[in-house]
């Protein structure tokens, strides 16, 4: 089967698609974004988290026909994604992610063309989240960071200062075999403090 | 794919007359006031590959892709002892889109593998031996066909009598499972399926036994714990014209698969070309091979590049796991708390074939003791080959058994003598000069009772915080969490300590040596160092430490780590706590013979220019040849100009020594690292449900060559250690089926399982190992375990003498 769906910004479309194939293996093996990770394809470890319509979910536990016209963001996608956030497309920083709002979720139009892109050589862009969990330590092997970069994006997107509870409550579906989590929860602290720090440099 | 990490370097700019006299070249010149490189050694530099791994470009084995590419897939064994009668293959190789299917009869060279013993059938040879041994392969043109023509092979079996025990595997008839053994070991085993037998007798126990006042004795039981690294088994076999093959593959060490997948595939080594791709994750799972060898054969029968990647159920059965172990200890203390001796008895079960057993035996014996000084001890440490689930390396290898019953046992002397447990500890804590039970006396830093003094010390974690911490109660931080099953009825606290030895690098006389390659060049005038190593990098962050030692030693900001690959020789094992002392030692000691031909350079270009040419001690520090004083005398790219210097050079720790067999006497381990915990934790007596709170730690580490990256591993080893001791364990049915091979039924801790972990590091320079370090990955893995489940204990009076404790050990119901 063909199914057309939209992954980070851009219309894309997967030919010769096996009705049993999920959606990760169709970003991986297809789209060719092998971002999100096959830790478990069992829906448990939350390696292959993405934002499906704007909801954290396992692209392994999506059937790929279920992403039909839908919005994709994964990984590969997380910097433009928080920047485009941060431009005001969220302008509240606390846009939640409810059933609702859910629903109406559309991906912000790719950047134009003749927009700057990140070349070889050159500092990469990151999402604020991404920058956060190299500079803790929050990098081990890496296998589970992608999908804790989404889950974690998510909560900072819609809880801007969550408390250590929030973050372990909202991460519980990440597994790490790695880091013991410290460092994690650093990260996300010190992504969540340097986004305060620059609104109220903003005087917002 | 090249990372190269780059730290800026400010150089003070205070400019600098120089000498200039005639000579026969120009003189050195654009010369500042020397300024150290910043991002060497004990800096807390950032990983080279972090911004590759956060925006998903990092290439893990099961990442790679190759235009043609197949996909393998392996057929397992449903039985764990069973005659294969007969093998039907052709409803599969009928199936469309299937290109090869291989059973051991289409084996080309080679049948058998193993990293110790060449115990282990490529695909099984008329018999299997553990549930999920490999049978056949198939390669197909998607991963679901490949999948279901596999589920086309028709395999008939035959049961046989299973070997589940030491009961059955030792008994006079019982089923021999590997009658043609030809290993060192065999020889010496009192039956043949035992894989290996290592006692350790020192001093007089009969006598100490006498003089005890108290003996103590009990029995302990540790369960199979898994690595569940997060990247599954995988890599990518591409056929080449010269008939040999290039694997991209996930692994502890390259060379050591190599010398095992050259002589299945009947090649030559040079015709097998591996290069390492991303790890998800090892902890001992990856030092056996998995579908290495599949693959390649794959490829090399259908010509194309094959890809085998497991899911997590077939990762359960695709790598070994940690030994489960029955232990029997013994004390004898005297009435004022000194240790007299030890008896004691540690069975592991090695499973089917002996992978690493021997070796986890040879630690498990000879880290029986614990770091306590005891001189009189009689201890038995045997692997049996059974029918159960293969098991070698694991985080601790050994030594994570041993320190389980040990700490136990101290928990039972302190209570029999009526003493604190950390100060009857602290009063039989070895020291340096401590002779080991071996006989090797301990010559760096042991500091067992600072550790625990440390733990001991932290400040403890609010009690009750449900009642006593107002608005900022958090139901989440109760035993059972987000499941909201209680707010603090029945909940009690406990508080446990332990403390642990281990092993760093290989042991026994092993020659544990390592290889690294660096060049130096002048690109567009900055000075860039190469370093080349086959060090499996598996996220413990070693290449971030290599740029850094190149960056202490070589004196330049940039540093390239180059693709680990069996192109340069080898670097060991990922394992044994062993990488940043022995590959981080190699590449210093190679950055060390580029330094000095840096200088011999640099005096036949400009040593008549000054004098400290010739009299001073030299230096490379800020992209300069620098004396002592900090006097800069030539800049790296004036002396190197188009000249690039390369190097590669082996480096050795010192020798070990195998142990004796009878008495397991002998210098046998290259370095002791020792960490210790305070566990506290909140128990639901009513559910048996286990909160820890936090988790201390205390770790000698010699040198932090990386701070950052030492907590983390220390957090990490920690948290696998939580895991064995409340949730952790592979279920193997009577029928030797493995009943929990998914992340489902198989738990480790997520982040809310996990607390807070506080670590204090100490460094005490072990003037044997580069830098003074001391291994770090493993100890902190040790003790966690017993610190949780005396904490347990504490809080709820019950004995538990078996891992994990389960909610059911704990309401007896």
């Amino acid at each position: 089967m063909r199914v057309n769906l939209t992954v980070n910004g851009r219309p894309q479309q997967a030919d010769d698609v096996w009705e049993g194939e999920s959606l990760l293996y169709v970003l991986r093996e297809r789209l060719g974004l092998p971002g999100s990770k096959n830790a478990c394809e069992q829906g448990e470890c939350g390696s292959c988290t993405v934002r499906l319509d704007g909801v954290p979910v396992c692209s392994c536990l999506v059937a790929a026909g279920q992403a039909e016209g839908r919005d994709v963001v994964t990984v590969e996608g997380l910097a433009v994604h928080a920047e485009q956030r941060a431009a005001g497309a969220c302008g509240t920083g606390t846009c939640g992610t409810g059933l609702d709002e859910a629903r109406r979720w559309q991906a912000l139009p790719p950047p134009a063309e003749g927009a700057p892109a990140a070349q070889p050589g050159q500092p990469v862009a990151l999402a604020p989240i991404q920058q956060a969990f190299i500079d803790a330590g929050a990098v081990q092997c890496g296998f589970c960071t992608p999908g804790l970069l989404v889950a974690a994006d998510e909560l900072l997107e819609r809880n801007a200062d969550p408390s250590d509870a929030d973050i372990r409550e909202a991460l519980s579906g990440n597994l790490c075999r790695c880091t013991g989590y410290e460092k994690i929860l650093d990260a996300v602290r010190l992504a969540a403090a340097r986004a305060q720090a620059a609104t109220a440099g903003q005087g917002a | 794919m090249h990372t190269t990490d780059t730290t800026t370097a400010r150089d003070t700019t205070t400019a600098r007359d120089t000498t200039v006299t005639r000579a026969p070249g120009p003189a050195p010149a654009g010369l500042t006031q020397n300024s150290a490189v910043r991002g060497g050694i004990g800096e807390s530099t950032l990983r080279p590959d972090g911004t590759l791994k956060v925006t998903g470009e990092f290439a893990y084995a099961s990442d790679l892709w190759h235009e043609d590419m197949l996909w393998g897939f392996t057929l397992r064994s449903p039985h764990a002892h069973a005659r294969i009668t007969s093998v039907d293959v052709s409803e599969a190789l009928r199936t469309p889109g299937v290109y090869a299917v291989m059973t051991h009869d289409d084996l080309p060279a080679a049948t058998r593998y193993g990293l110790e013993f060449t115990d282990t059938p490529v695909l099984a040879d008329g018999v299997v031996r553990y549930h999920g041994e490999p049978v056949a392969l198939v390669a197909a043109d998607h991963p679901e066909t490949a999948r279901r023509a596999a589920a086309r092979i028709h395999v008939d079996y035959d049961p046989l009598p299973l070997v589940v025990d030491e009961a059955t595997a030792l008994a006079d008839d019982a089923p021999v499972l590997h009658p043609d053994r030809d290993d060192h070991h065999a020889p010496y085993v009192p039956h043949p399926n035992m894989v290996h037998r290592q006692p350790i007798k020192r001093g007089d126990v009969a006598a100490a036994e006498a003089l005890a006042d108290v003996v103590v004795s009990g029995e302990y039981e540790v369960g199979m714990q898994d690595q569940a690294f997060l990247g599954p088994e995988s890599g990518l076999a591409v056929p080449a014209e010269d008939g040999g093959v290039d694997l991209y593959i996930a692994t502890q060490w390259l060379h050591a698969d190599l010398r095992q997948i050259a002589p299945v595939l009947g090649l030559p080594e040079d015709k097998v070309r591996m290069t390492l791709s991303g790890v998800g994750g090892a902890f001992g799972g990856r030092e056996d091979l998995s579908m290495q060898a599949h693959a390649c054969l794959l490829a090399l029968r259908t010509g194309k590049p094959v890809k085998i990647v497991y899911n997590r159920f077939e990762s359960f059965f695709g790598h070994v796991h940690r030994h489960p172990a029955k232990l029997w200890y013994e004390h004898g203390a005297t009435r004022d708390g000194r240790l007299v001796h030890l008896k004691a008895r540690i069975v592991l079960d090695g499973g089917a074939y002996a992978s690493s057993s021997a070796a986890v035996v040879g630690n498990a014996a000879s880290l029986s003791v614990g770091p306590y000084a005891v001189d009189n001890v009689d201890v038995e440490a045997v692997a049996l080959y059974t029918n159960n689930p293969p098991c070698g390396a694991m985080r601790g290898f050994g030594a994570v058994q041993a320190c389980f019953a040990y700490e136990a046992q101290m928990d039972k002397v302190a209570a029999e003598l009526g003493m604190d447990p950390v100060e009857f500890r602290q009063l039989n804590a070895m020291t340096q000069g401590t002779a080991m039970p071996t006989g090797q006396v301990v010559d760096s830093p042991a500091p067992v009772a600072e550790l625990l003094r440390r733990v001991k010390a932290m400040p403890m974690p609010p009690a009750r915080q449900w009642e006593s911490a107002g608005e900022g109660a958090d139901i989440r931080a109760l035993p059972g969490g987000l499941s909201n099953t209680t707010h603090g009825e029945g909940v009690v606290r406990g508080v446990g300590y332990a403390v642990g030895i281990k092993n760093v690098g290989f042991s026994e006389g092993f020659d544990d040596y390592s290889t690294a390659r660096v060049r130096l060049e002048s690109v567009g005038g900055e000075p860039v160092a190469t370093v080349h190593t086959a060090m499996a990098e598996v996220g413990q962050g070693g290449v971030t430490v290599h740029a850094q030692i190149a960056r202490t030693e070589l004196g330049v900001t940039q540093v390239t780590i180059h693709p680990a690959d069996t192109r340069v020789g080898s670097a060991g094992s990922t394992s044994a706590s062993r990488q940043t002392y022995v590959t981080g030692g190699a590449v210093k000691n190679s950055c060390e013979a580029v330094r000095e031909r840096v200088l011999e350079m640099g005096r036949r270009k400009f040593g008549s220019h000054h004098p400290a040419w010739a009299t001073a001690e030299l230096r490379l520090e800020g992209g300069k040849v620098v004396t002592d004083g900090g006097e800069a005398l030539a800049g790296l790219a004036d002396v190197l100009e188009d000249e690039a210097i390369d190097i590669e050079l082996e480096w050795r720790h010192r020798p070990t020594q195998a142990l004796d067999r009878q008495t397991g006497q002998g210098f046998g381990h290259v370095q002791y690292s020792f960490a210790a915990h305070r566990a506290v934790v909140e128990v639901d007596t009513e559910l048996g449900l286990v909160k820890v709170i936090e988790l201390a730690c205390a770790q000698d580490v010699g040198k932090a060559l990386n701070p950052l990256s030492v907590i983390g591993q220390i957090q990490g080893g920690t948290t696998q250690g939580l895991g064995l001791a409340v949730m952790e364990e592979i279920v193997v049915a009577e029928d030797g089926r493995v009943r929990n091979p998914s992340f489902t039924d198989y738990l480790i801790p997520t982040i809310l399982d996990t607390p807070s972990i506080p670590v204090d590091v100490l460094e005490l320079a072990d003037d044997n190992a580069p830098y003074g370090l001391r291994g770090v990955g493993e100890a902190p893995t040790l003790s966690s375990t017993p610190a949780v489940v005396a904490a347990v204990r504490d809080a709820t009076g019950l004995a538990l003498s078996r891992v994990p404790v389960r909610p059911e050990h704990i309401t007896g119901t």
